[in-house]
């Protein structure tokens, strides 16, 4: 069973997010979501300036075995991407919830926080597909 | 419920991550299909391909029997484990299998066919050795382990005893020799030297579990597919099929047009084929830039006559050897040294080459 932290919020797309303070959210993909793909070979992120709606795509994972879409969890703009996963896009698969992060967003309404997932509810997500 | 070969063990305990392919439950990876492509190019690795199929063809009319079925000509083979790759075509030159063919005698020889084509291949088979003087039996009791890397052989020496060992020393590449347990034959489909082994199931796991001990790392159908696409070589069901001639599958030097009074089936065919003008040819395709290449993707060009053209990738995939993508395609004729592929909604440029990205390690275009 993958690890799913209790701290963090969950996208039904299997993106997560955590809170960084200031409005500004870290922006991943699941273990679970990971492990689904398999070996990540590129990953395609957005500008730092972007701004996406939310449900919006805002990069692109790209796997052995298939590209996904990877969805802005809320409304803003990009405020950060990570650089290491130009040249190691690897960290997406062993460490997905810290080294492995895609992106942060500086929310423009965080009330829209309210729509996403908590562990319990994404755990009971997984167990639907 | 899907059939399990008699490693299925030997699997869950390396770690494996199981699928259903094509009613096998087999396993894609061992945690990482990058890490063990890089194991075969680099240094050794393993493969349990004991879901393919084995049929021994015996009886005087042996020879004349695989003449007729086989595309390719069986008496290219007079040395006793000498092995042929070619086509099983059918009567409108469509490939029905791909498959491999060992010489042991006039009147035996064994062949080596695909899984997922299995049933469909021994019907054809059965009902066209039913003219000839023949025997056609398949052997589920026999297990296949492909060795395959740099380090293969060297590994497996260490596995082997003397006698298999004495039997090895200087054989050359599509050739087998038995001894002891195993049908050992320098055959494989990544690209790198090594062995692929029969073994009866019985003695399966001990050979696993040995090469294991001597540092073969397991290696499951992911890293299997990287390997064979980098090699250029065709996965049956996506890059030929019944539908497609070999002639447009870079299969034409499987074809042995002589003997001209050998009358194989599917040659009325392909010389028509052949003379229409119209076949395809089968090119390597490069994308050098972020992105991966996908089976199904369609490829355009304009030809010198300003004509746009269209063909489309039979596989694709990230070379993990490479570091960027490559893709097999099924193209006009007319191709030149570039070509664009549709993806993700935007046209992306690609260069040409022939089929084929890396062999014993090294990059070859």
């Amino acid at each position: 069973m993958s690890n799913i932290p209790a701290e963090l919020k969950y996208a039904t797309s299997h993106e997560w997010v955590r809170d960084e303070g200031n409005g500004i959210y870290t922006v991943g993909i699941t273990e679970h979501a990971q492990e689904l793909l398999g070996d990540m070979v590129f990953v395609d992120l957005p500008d730092v300036g972007d701004t996406f709606d939310a449900g919006e795509d805002v990069a692109v994972a790209e796997s052995v075995k298939a590209a996904s879409d990877i969805y802005a969890p809320v409304t803003g703009e990009v405020v950060e991407i990570n650089e290491e996963l130009e040249d190691s896009p690897e960290l997406v698969n062993s460490d997905a919830f810290n080294d492995g992060w895609l992106f942060k967003i500086k929310a423009d309404d965080e009330t829209e926080l309210a729509n996403l997932l908590d562990a319990e509810g994404y755990q009971a997500n997984i167990e639907e597909d | 419920m899907a059939e399990q070969t008699v490693l299925f063990a030997k699997h869950i305990e390396a770690g494996a991550k199981m699928v259903d392919f094509h009613g096998w439950e087999m396993p894609i990876n061992y945690g990482s299909q990058i890490e063990e492509h890089h194991a075969v190019r680099q240094d050794a690795g393993m493969f349990d391909v004991s879901h393919m199929t084995v049929v021994d063809i015996k009886g005087s009319g042996a020879k004349a029997f695989l003449q007729k079925l086989l595309a390719n000509d069986v008496a290219k083979l007079t040395v006793a484990g000498k092995a042929m790759y070619g086509g099983m075509l059918n009567e409108a030159g469509g490939v029905i299998d791909d498959l491999i063919t060992y010489y042991m005698s006039d009147d035996y020889y064994r062949l080596v066919v695909n899984s997922a084509t299995r049933v469909k291949d021994m019907a054809w088979i059965n009902k066209q050795a039913a003219s000839f003087e023949v025997t056609v039996t398949e052997l589920p009791e026999l297990a296949m382990i492909a060795v395959q890397g740099p380090n293969a052989k060297e590994k497996a020496a260490k596995v082997f005893n003397d006698d298999q060992n004495a039997k090895v020393e200087g054989i050359k590449p599509f050739f087998a020799v038995e001894s002891g347990d195993y049908f050992i034959a320098t055959t494989g489909y990544t690209g790198e030297n090594g062995y692929e082994i029969i073994v009866h199931n019985d003695k399966a796991a001990d050979l696993w579990q040995a090469l294991l001990e001597a540092g073969v790392r397991p290696c499951g159908l992911g890293a299997r597919d990287t390997l064979r696409l980098e090699a250029g070589m065709n996965l049956y069901g996506l890059d030929m099929d019944e539908e497609v001639s070999p002639l447009a599958a870079n299969m034409a030097w499987t074809i042995a047009w002589e003997p001209s009074e050998r009358d194989f089936i599917g040659r009325s065919a392909l010389l028509e084929q052949k003379a229409s003008g119209t076949l395809h040819k089968q090119v390597g395709l490069l994308l050098e830039e972020k992105g991966v290449l996908r089976s199904g993707l369609k490829v355009v060009f304009t030809d010198t006559d300003g004509v746009e053209q269209a063909g489309v990738i039979t596989s694709g995939t990230f070379s993990p050897t490479l570091g960027h993508s490559v893709a097999i395609a099924r193209v006009p004729r007319s191709i030149g040294e570039v070509a664009q592929v549709e993806m993700r909604k935007k046209f992306v440029d690609v260069k040409v080459v022939k089929p084929g990205f890396v062999r014993n390690g090294k990059k070859t275009f």
